[in-house]
């Protein structure tokens, strides 16, 4: 069997193939992350990242190859069901409600409630919940000041950390972050890109989808090259060119680019 | 490239100065109380224009007149504010108040019907509305606008034909007039006062106490007892007026407890918390898992049952059910006033006080217009230029939120 589980990887995508009637989204492809790792996912606009990104978050279903999750075959056919096993996506539109402040975001569908009778009119606890958000951000060294004001008072970059946040509260074991830093500043990708590392230092799996070389080679632990839905590269970080990523992308090496895990910087 | 040192490289900025604690939580603590304030001094000065024109306005009698004059309109308005806390309108709730009380009224007196089970029939038949017009909002995707305009005139031929050939049905159920017409003296008036001011000073307290056990911050004792203070003055002053003229009015329990119970449903609860996720972002909430619909039909049922409640509340005042009840300015006046006191039209903000707050503004401004014996062509500019004055209050808000990153 695929013993996905001795080598520590907690999600791993077998020959996965997706087709948008005419449109070969996604062909083949092998995807794997471990736990304490970070993935980042790269390619050119229509490379097949958003696919791959919603097959493994269960908004598409693959029309072939298989899911293992911590080593056992399984099927996602609805987003809940990856949340279920414990992958959390945090996509590009962040979904918060600005008019609510942190806490009411952070357990938006979860709240805790007071002890009681009557399901209708039990009391929230919100001094449990904010207790809780403490917490939270403190592990993750949050820059907030305070879990009570809006979410809509807060820059790009808290704005990213509380969605992050949000979907750990679901005791995760990979995260999915679409385009965590796009629309950020250096300062708030900063922020964002140390939240990421220290996800994995708590032993996350976790998925970086990026258009932006220089964030992933800050983050990332091996980065995921796709081309016209096939994968064109799976590097190590620490022996990876940018430039071999950029021809990786687009298709100036095609011929190295087919050989899974390369030898990176040799060149 | 030296890429990886791209993003590690910022030069980290000194910390944003961080505000010390003590005065977050009092700014914070003013600010929940400041959107209030501004119609408390709206209130205010609106008082002292028509006391100036005309002494009789803050008498005992004129007051206690004022209470009863709201009580309906602030109870169609309790369910006005769900609505547009989600981002919608219910144009129909004057027109459910209108068919809901001509249903109590013949069930009532053509059928006989105990009073108790008439009332309770009309708010049933309200929240059948709601249910109805929430579905057909939700399911096919039609504007609220329009189902709710539909509703509006629908509802109005269906009272029509519900009250018959002679289009009047006379109360004279003693349960049904003592809604508005009992009032409550001296020592009952004092006690009612003394139970509402303990009820909040202990859950205010209350809630300090498990802030600061949870080891939260808090704020300050001296804040919270000056509150409390506030709020027993007031609760004293009104109930002192009141029992000046005819005590304290069944009427303005009733008007009061409907908007403590919902102020509660909106702030403390699951279902509340959904209600502004949802008017703040019906994605945001979809993807958390809440069900939208639900939320919606049952804001939608919650809106026309209190319509209900506040066409029977109206009807009871009225002694009579005839073919223009719910309709005139009732349904404009409803909407007018929580928007006045601040709930946006844009959904997610505000709450269920505006409702209260919202009918006293606009009650006070009609009934000090009517004892100037102002013609009602002037009321109705009067009434429309400030309706507009609040919503250009509203969007103005909303723009500087814009501008500030906050949408």
């Amino acid at each position: 069997m695929s013993g996905s589980a001795a080598n520590g990887e907690v999600l791993a995508l077998e020959n996965i193939s997706k087709s948008f009637g005419p449109v070969q989204a996604l062909e083949g492809v092998d995807f794997s992350v471990r736990a304490g790792e970070v993935v980042a996912l790269v390619g050119d606009n229509g490379a097949g990242k958003s696919t791959l990104v919603k097959v493994i978050s269960g908004i598409h279903h693959a029309d072939s190859g298989r899911i293992l999750f911590e080593g056992h075959p399984v099927t996602i056919a609805r987003p809940n069901e990856a949340v279920a096993l414990g992958i959390a996506t945090v996509h590009q539109d962040l979904a918060l409600c600005d008019n609510l402040d942190v806490v009411a975001n952070l357990f938006l569908g979860r709240e805790e409630m007071e002890p009681g009778v009557g399901h209708v009119l039990r009391s929230l606890d919100e001094t449990d919940m904010e207790r809780r958000s403490h917490e939270l951000l403190g592990t993750l060294a949050v820059t907030i000041t305070d879990v009570r004001d809006e979410v809509g008072t807060m820059s790009g970059g808290q704005r990213q950390q509380v969605a992050i946040a949000r979907s750990l509260l679901g005791e995760p074991k990979v995260m999915v972050l679409d385009e965590p830093t796009a629309a950020l500043g250096v300062r708030q990708t900063a922020q964002v890109l140390d939240l990421i590392k220290r996800l994995r230092d708590q032993g996350q799996g976790v998925v970086v989808v990026s258009h932006n070389l220089a964030n992933v080679f800050a983050v990332a632990d091996r980065i995921f090259v796709l081309r016209l839905g096939q994968a064109a590269g799976d590097f190590d970080r620490a022996e990876v060119s940018e430039e071999r990523v950029v021809a990786a992308i687009t298709g100036a090496d095609a011929v190295a680019g087919n050989n899974g895990h390369s030898n990176g910087g040799a060149r | 490239m030296s890429a990886s040192q791209g993003a590690a490289a910022p030069p980290a900025p000194p910390r944003v100065e961080i505000p010390r604690p003590q005065a977050q939580v009092l700014r914070r603590f003013l600010q929940g109380d400041l959107g209030s304030l501004r119609v408390l001094i709206a209130i205010a000065v609106i008082w002292a224009i028509f006391q100036v024109e005309e002494p009789r306005f803050l008498t005992a009698v004129n007051l206690t007149n004022l209470v009863l004059q709201i009580t309906a309109v602030g109870l169609i308005s309790v369910g006005v504010v769900l609505v547009l806390l989600l981002g919608e309108i219910d144009l129909s709730v004057g027109a459910v108040s209108g068919v809901c009380s001509a249903i109590m009224a013949v069930l009532n007196v053509q059928h006989g019907w105990n009073p108790y089970l008439a009332i309770a029939a009309a708010v049933v038949a309200g929240a059948g509305i709601g249910l109805f017009q929430g579905f057909m909002f939700d399911f096919f995707g039609i504007p609220s606008f329009v189902v709710t305009l539909a509703g509006l005139l629908a509802w109005q031929g269906v009272q029509l034909k519900v009250l018959g050939d002679t289009g009047t049905v006379n109360l004279n159920d003693p349960t049904i007039t003592g809604l508005t017409g009992t009032f409550y003296g001296d020592t009952v008036g004092w006690l009612i006062a003394i139970v509402g001011v303990g009820l909040f000073a202990g859950t205010r307290l209350w809630a300090r106490r498990s802030r600061v056990r949870a080891g939260l911050e808090a704020p300050p004792l001296g804040a919270v007892v000056l509150r409390i203070s506030v709020v027993a003055v007031a609760v004293i002053a009104t109930v002192a007026v009141l029992n000046a003229s005819r005590g304290v009015p069944l009427a303005c329990l009733i008007l009061v407890g409907f908007v403590l119970v919902f102020q509660y449903v909106t702030t403390r609860t699951r279902f509340g918390r959904h209600i502004y996720a949802v008017g703040g972002n019906a994605e945001a909430a979809r993807r958390a898992g809440i069900s939208i619909m639900k939320v919606r039909v049952v804001v939608f049922m919650l809106a026309s049952s209190m319509a209900a409640v506040g066409g029977i509340m109206a009807a009871s005042r009225l002694l009579a059910v005839n073919q223009s009840s719910g309709g005139s300015d009732l349904l404009l006046l409803a909407i007018a006033g929580p928007v006045v006191a601040g709930t946006s039209l844009f959904g997610g903000r505000g709450s269920i006080w505006t409702a209260l707050l919202g009918a006293v503004v606009i009650g006070s401004i009609s009934n000090g217009m009517d004892l100037l014996a102002l013609a009602s062509s002037i009321q109705f500019i009067v009434t429309g230029a400030v309706l507009l004055a609040a919503v250009v209050v509203d969007a103005l808000a909303r723009r500087q939120r814009a501008a500030s990153g906050r949408i």
